[in-house]
């Protein structure tokens, strides 16, 4: 690292537009971090229950939190102006893709397993937050080095 | 998961140019940052040709779990979670230091040509192994909060959830980041160096998360 500033050409470590813009961004990646640790912990305390009857109030209150952290983040990302929307949602749609077939053989294992409906409802549940969550992410941490008028 | 070999190909150390080290020809425009990066091949961010692969993997996982066939089970957690720590380690272990050593233009390259296929291969695997080791774990009783050692299977949950969230939500993020970066006509080497670190610092974490995943499931199938 310390030789780079010697070697490299003037100019090197100053930012550029797209890391400008990034103090105008909201703090979409640590609350969409948080989430999925919700959902993940939320599938944990439910899956480490198996064989007994479960008790769904705390994976409930993390699923409801997990929702509310997803929502707020969707309302930050549609409020940001200066976006590279193109590319944001050609990342989205395929990211979404590839995570709804992910989340889908997760689901299948569940309703082959014959899961009890509440269980099963909150599963679900879970694994279409994830595979909301996950794509937003993946799609917004790519778009946010984007220069505008990329597409 | 493929974090160290990223991060040693373009990582921090990817900006220090040595007198031997090549460097593009053009030069960045004005306000583009002037971060002189080595030439990028052309690369496509995902695979295309290896989807089909991909799909004929995952239909057997669906095959293997709607026939609940014990030996399609095991083969596919056995075989999935043996490559995915397997890769994990020799990523981070071995290969990583090797590319640290490689010219700026060779980690470019590398990176080009090997992180596309990491963007199928990983979340295959992952998919292989927990999707199969649930539907096991199901299968022979070890799910089952009677089961004696019923701790180190929520351990074993817990840390594999922990490195889900580490590797979803800073890893994947950084690496496509990195490739998208990279297919700009200037690419900010600053900026990918940035992202790098965040693989390289989780690095240690996941690594030392998979050796616990080792210790904890060769200490369940010798019970």
């Amino acid at each position: 690292m310390t030789a780079a500033t010697e070697t490299l050409p003037p100019g090197f470590g100053e930012p550029d537009a797209e890391d400008l813009r990034q103090a105008d961004l909201p703090p979409v990646m640590p609350i969409a971090i948080v989430t999925l640790a919700l959902i993940v912990s939320g599938g944990i305390v439910v899956a480490a229950q198996y064989g007994r009857p479960a008790h769904l109030t705390i994976p409930t209150v993390l699923l409801g939190a997990a929702a509310v952290l997803l929502l707020v983040n969707a309302v930050l990302i549609a409020r940001i102006r200066a976006f590279a929307w193109p590319v944001f949602f050609r990342v989205l749609g395929w990211a979404l893709l590839a995570y709804a077939v992910i989340a889908g053989i997760l689901e299948y294992v569940f309703i082959y397993d014959h899961t009890p409906a509440r269980l099963l409802f909150l599963f679900t549940a879970m694994l279409v937050l994830f595979a909301i969550d996950v794509p937003l992410m993946l799609s917004y941490s790519v778009a946010r080095w984007q220069p505008l008028d990329a597409n | 998961m493929t974090d160290t070999a990223v991060g040693a190909a373009v990582g921090p150390d990817a900006l220090d140019h040595g007198p031997g080290d090549a460097v593009p020809a053009s030069t960045p425009p004005p306000g583009a940052g002037g971060h002189g990066p080595p030439p990028v091949p052309n690369f496509n961010i995902v695979p295309v040709r290896a989807l089909p692969i991909v799909a004929v993997v995952l239909v057997g996982l669906i095959v293997a779990i709607s026939t609940d066939n014990l030996w399609g089970l095991t083969f596919f957690h056995v075989a999935g979670g043996g490559l995915w720590t397997s890769l994990d380690l020799f990523l981070g272990l071995v290969l990583g230091p090797i590319m640290g050593s490689m010219t700026i233009p060779a980690r470019v390259e590398f990176t080009t040509k090997f992180m596309p296929k990491m963007l199928l291969i990983m979340p295959t695997l992952v998919a292989m192994t927990l999707g199969a080791g649930f539907q096991l774990a199901r299968h022979v009783g070890n799910l089952e909060a009677t089961y004696p050692h019923h701790g180190w299977i929520v351990a074993s949950m817990v840390i594999v959830g922990v490195m889900s969230v580490i590797a979803l939500g800073l890893l994947e993020p950084a690496n496509l980041a990195v490739l998208f970066e990279l297919k700009k006509p200037h690419p900010n080497g600053e900026r990918i160096g940035r992202l790098m670190k965040v693989f390289i610092y989780t690095a240690g974490i996941t690594g030392v998360m998979q050796v616990a995943t080792i210790v904890i499931m060769t200490f369940l199938a010798s019970r």
